[in-house]
């Protein structure tokens, strides 16, 4: 599948949603621990060399699944393979659960979620529709009730 | 850069509804062995698929996998001067970023690909987001202080406290994927602290209005008789963590999809 590097590049270097020096262990069997920089940015996940100003890789944070593994730990798993496991080990259990939030509500989903969320409060409360305003209202993304979860 | 390249097709490929699809003709890269004297551009037709902040296309409509990937952040989508009718570009802030000329069939196809993928952003959605977070919170703010009388007591959080095995089933939620509720697992686990991890909401919500609790619901908390479908208010005022509610509407989705399911089972019997 084709991306361009130069897009994520740019998307990396925008101010991040948090970013920490946190020790990161791949998939793979036999992986290690390895201190990274790592950084959210919107629903991506960067992951630096400490040293480096580019990212080794990213992280789309769609369809995925944020567990507590055990003390200070945590983990990145993705809906069609949850058993492939990216564990971050953070100094602090107050810093593990910090990032378990951000991470949680990282997904573009999510906000959309809570968008058609929001609209559908105000809506019952006012009688109007919040979108309007925004000319987004027709718009199918934003329908409630249109949407499997 | 590395990319987590196979869930990415998955989410591109998987059934989750997309924001926007169709054929476009994407013009081609040149390149550099061509010859320099003709200056022909060429398109190919494509198959497009937009979720969130992610544009996706395939070789076509077909296609399992995609064939590439654009990542709508930063960058605008303006019509284009080129010869071809129906032509836009996405183009970036970053001016090093390679920006894409996309031809549509028609007029209200362009249109509606131009005004859905200028709003595509992740930043573009949290601004909306905040902005009806806000709304709701000033409308809440405006219908509390219309209140003379109020609440009765036995609504709201008095109730929440009084009893613990209420508490437990609205402290506990089920987890709450991104992009993937798992409203399936109704269980809640025995036990389970009632402490709020999520959200950074100080308070916990208290039952919403409408929310019916049939006995066996999943967690195994005995039905308390809370009888709450006469309470007109749509929500209730300290409802303001999200994920809290999603996951309220998400239990009585779960619950009234297990009604169904017994009803199925006791109606083939």
């Amino acid at each position: 599948m084709r991306y361009s590097e130069r897009e994520l590049l740019s998307l990396s270097r925008q101010p991040a949603e948090k970013a920490a020096e946190i020790l990161m262990r791949a998939p793979k069997k036999g992986s290690v621990l390895k201190k990274r920089l790592v950084k959210l940015v919107v629903n991506f996940l960067f992951y630096f060399r400490t040293d480096e100003a580019e990212p080794i890789g990213a992280l789309l944070l769609e369809h995925c699944k944020i567990n507590k593994e055990e003390e200070n730990v945590f983990s990145i798993s993705f809906i069609e393979e949850p058993d492939r496991k990216y564990s971050f080990e953070c100094d602090t259990e107050e810093q593990c659960q910090e990032w378990i939030e951000a991470l949680r509500r990282a997904s573009y989903e999510f906000m959309r979620r809570s968008l058609i969320f929001y609209r559908n409060e105000i809506q019952k409360m006012t009688g109007k529709d919040p979108l309007e305003q925004y000319g987004i209202s027709e718009e199918a993304r934003f329908q409630l009730g249109t949407r499997k979860l | 850069m590395k990319l987590n390249e196979r869930s990415v097709a998955h989410y591109a490929t998987c059934d989750s509804p997309a924001d926007h699809a169709g054929f476009l003709h994407k013009r081609v890269e040149r390149h550099h062995h061509h010859h320099h004297h003709h200056h022909t551009t060429s398109y190919h037709r494509r198959w497009f698929i937009l979720k969130g902040n992610l544009l996706f296309y395939f070789e076509d409509r077909e296609s399992r996998d995609p064939l590439g990937l654009v990542v709508l952040e930063g960058c605008t989508v303006e019509l284009c001067e080129a010869a071809e009718e129906f032509a836009f570009a996405i183009r970036f802030d970053d001016a090093g970023a390679k920006a894409y000329v996309l031809v549509a069939d028609c007029q209200t196809a362009m249109e509606g690909w131009v005004k859905v993928l200028s709003r595509a952003s992740f930043d573009y959605m949290r601004l909306v987001v905040r902005e009806l977070e806000k709304q709701l919170e000033d409308v809440r703010k405006s219908l509390a202080a219309c209140h003379k009388s109020p609440r009765k007591s036995s609504s709201g959080r008095k109730r929440h406290f009084s009893n613990p095995a209420m508490a437990l089933v609205q402290e506990q939620p089920p987890i709450l994927e991104n992009g993937y509720s798992t409203w399936g697992s109704g269980y809640i686990p025995a036990g389970a602290s009632c402490s709020d991890h999520d959200g950074g909401c100080s308070k916990p919500p208290p039952l919403p209005p409408r929310r019916r609790l049939a006995a066996g619901s999943g967690c195994g908390a005995p039905a308390t008789g809370l009888s709450l479908t006469g309470q007109e208010s749509p929500v209730s005022p300290e409802t303001a963590c999200f994920s809290k509610l999603h996951n309220w509407y998400g239990q009585e989705i779960a619950e009234i999809r297990r009604e169904w399911l017994e009803s199925q089972r006791s109606g083939e019997l």
